[in-house]
């Protein structure tokens, strides 16, 4: 596709002359006559593509046969690692509470989606974990080791993306993900080893934390190769098919019923002192 | 060679005149007439500027009072609401910060205590004003939607809490504050008649009820009336996700226990 130059002058002219002028490959709706994108007629042209080989042609520049092992991959990996029912993990909870208060699904769905972009689970780890791949290998081409490259890691942010998890250490995700990726035939690249390497350290090192499955998929996905920022965007639809049935369980439960919250369920550490407020403070 | 018309975007709410060098950038911001910083700016409070924003005339006093009343009692609806509940878990995973006011407003937009609710109890208000038999019927024979919607169906009496015991004291003291600062009929026939319509609807006055009969008296629509009481009770899920993000998710209810699985295959 054509790449569009960010080149432009800044200021008021690079203002004037995008009034009313979008120039782009990426795609185009012609209203009532055809859909374009990426220079491809998607009713002639992307017939035989399925809706995740067609999410990936939006985001990535691959070939139909990399698409098609690609989208193998990440449908497998979404069912196995990211699209859990259960309606106590925060993003979820955010759709079971738009169930249980009768806002729409939608706008429940769109915002646990938003909550997914969360530090501890979700978007960052994903686009982090293998961001650390990325950087963990040219580290070890320069000369570093995994020992050292894990300390200044976690000195430096006290969390290796991909390793350690909350709740539990333990991650059910490995095995059925591992046996999916053999099933499908994935290459076990450089980031893949890598990521096994890592592991391997931890487990001889008095540090507690264990690879989790988004190390996995990650190396799956960078050995497929996919960028850090591809993952990104690819894995911004990943929760969703655990989402949905939340909400619509919650739906179905009397209204107002999930989890509610008594008020002796608060413990304020606040001031217990009942104070009175003075019309102005000075 | 004529030159295509350019497309405008048309309000009623704003105009603005262009900086001499720079067509982007406005020199004066003009809403309803007033000259938002030439003019407003150090003079009106953020009560009056929404009411401006919403009506495009200045309040009265017991316009703004009435507004200023409500907007207090909506700022925090408390951490076991279901809106702050959801800006919560937004923190506690360390979230965007934006994302919390999403989920804030997501879920304080459904008609458990929520923007919908206030859209529908105004329409109440609209069809029965203060005719309690018209309460009485609207009330035992809710109207129902034939065609499909995307909002589930109302369940409830909108504006009453189907869920409660008693009027709790905060909104019994909240709509005795806005009755006797009104100078309309809503407020204070909703105040003497609250424990009528309350054996109507066979279940308490909820805050939400008093809201919309405020927004009601002071004549915003229900379209109006539904995003204002979105807008009014975010802030208190805004500080109340920063306080979880900086305590984490172990200090935060998982409720590890309160899901019993009905149809669980066991271990493989």
């Amino acid at each position: 596709m054509d790449k569009i130059s960010k080149e432009l002058d800044r200021g008021p002219k690079l203002l004037k002359d995008s009034e009313d002028n979008w120039r782009t490959g990426m795609g185009a709706w012609f209203p009532g006559e055809r859909v374009v994108l990426k220079g491809k007629d998607i009713f002639t042209e992307l017939e035989n593509v399925s809706w995740i080989e067609y999410l990936l042609r939006g985001i990535t520049d691959k070939n139909d046969e990399e698409l098609s092992k690609l989208a193998k991959l990440i449908e497998g990996s979404w069912r196995i690692c990211t699209s859990f029912p259960d309606p106590r993990l925060w993003n979820n909870r955010i759709c079971a509470l738009a169930g249980t208060v009768r806002s729409t699904g939608n706008l429940g769905i769109a915002a646990g989606m938003a909550v997914s972009e969360a530090t501890i689970y979700g978007l960052k780890p994903i686009k982090g974990g293998m961001d650390f791949l990325f950087r963990a290998k040219n580290a070890l081409k320069n000369g570093s080791t995994i020992e050292e490259l894990v300390k200044a890691e976690l000195k430096a942010y006290r969390v290796v993306p991909g390793y350690g998890r909350p709740v539990t250490d333990k991650d059910e995700r490995i095995g059925p993900l591992l046996k999916f990726a053999k099933a499908v035939d994935a290459n076990i690249g450089e980031y893949t080893n890598l990521a096994f390497q890592i592991e391997e350290y931890f487990l001889n090192s008095r540090y507690k934390y264990r690879m989790n499955a988004s190390a996995i998929t990650s190396s799956l996905l960078a050995d497929a190769g996919l960028t850090p920022e591809e993952y990104y965007y690819t894995a911004i639809p990943c929760f969703l098919a655990g989402m949905i049935p939340c909400y619509i369980d919650s739906l179905n439960h009397p209204l107002g019923s999930f989890f509610p919250i008594p008020t002796t369920r608060l413990r304020s550490t606040g001031s217990h002192d009942v104070r009175l407020w003075k019309q102005h403070h000075e | 060679m004529s030159e295509k018309k350019n497309e405008t975007i048309t309000t009623k709410i704003w105009r603005e005149t262009p900086e001499d060098d720079n067509p982007f950038a406005a020199s004066a911001c003009y809403c309803a007439g007033y000259d938002v910083y030439g003019d407003l700016l150090g003079k009106i409070t953020l009560v009056e500027y929404l009411w401006l924003l919403f009506k495009l005339e200045p309040p009265t006093k017991t316009e703004t009072l009435l507004l200023e009343g409500l907007a207090v009692a909506l700022a925090n609806p408390g951490p076991r609401d279901h809106s702050v509940h959801a800006a919560m878990s937004a923190g506690v995973g360390g979230s965007t910060r934006a994302s919390a006011l999403m989920a804030a407003i997501a879920v304080g937009a459904g008609s458990l205590g929520g923007g919908r609710e206030i859209y529908t109890t105004i329409q109440y208000w609209q069809q029965c004003g203060t005719d309690i038999d018209a309460w009485r019927e609207l009330l035992h024979n809710p109207p129902r939607e034939e065609r499909a919607d995307v909002w589930p169906e109302m369940e409830h009496s909108p504006g009453f809490d189907p869920n409660g015991a008693s009027c709790p004291t905060p909104v019994r003291q909240v709509l005795a504050h806005l009755a006797a600062t009104s100078n309309g009929e809503i407020l204070p026939w909703l105040r003497d008649h609250r424990q009528a319509l309350e054996a109507l609807a066979d279940s308490p006055l909820a805050m939400s009820g008093v809201a919309a009969a405020t927004l009601h008296e002071l004549k915003f629509s229900p379209e109006q009336a539904e995003i204002l009481f979105i807008l009014l009770r975010l802030p208190g899920a805004a500080v109340h996700a920063l306080e979880q993000e900086r305590t984490g998710f172990n200090q935060f209810p998982f409720f590890g226990d309160g899901l019993t699985l009905t149809n669980d295959p066991g271990p493989v």
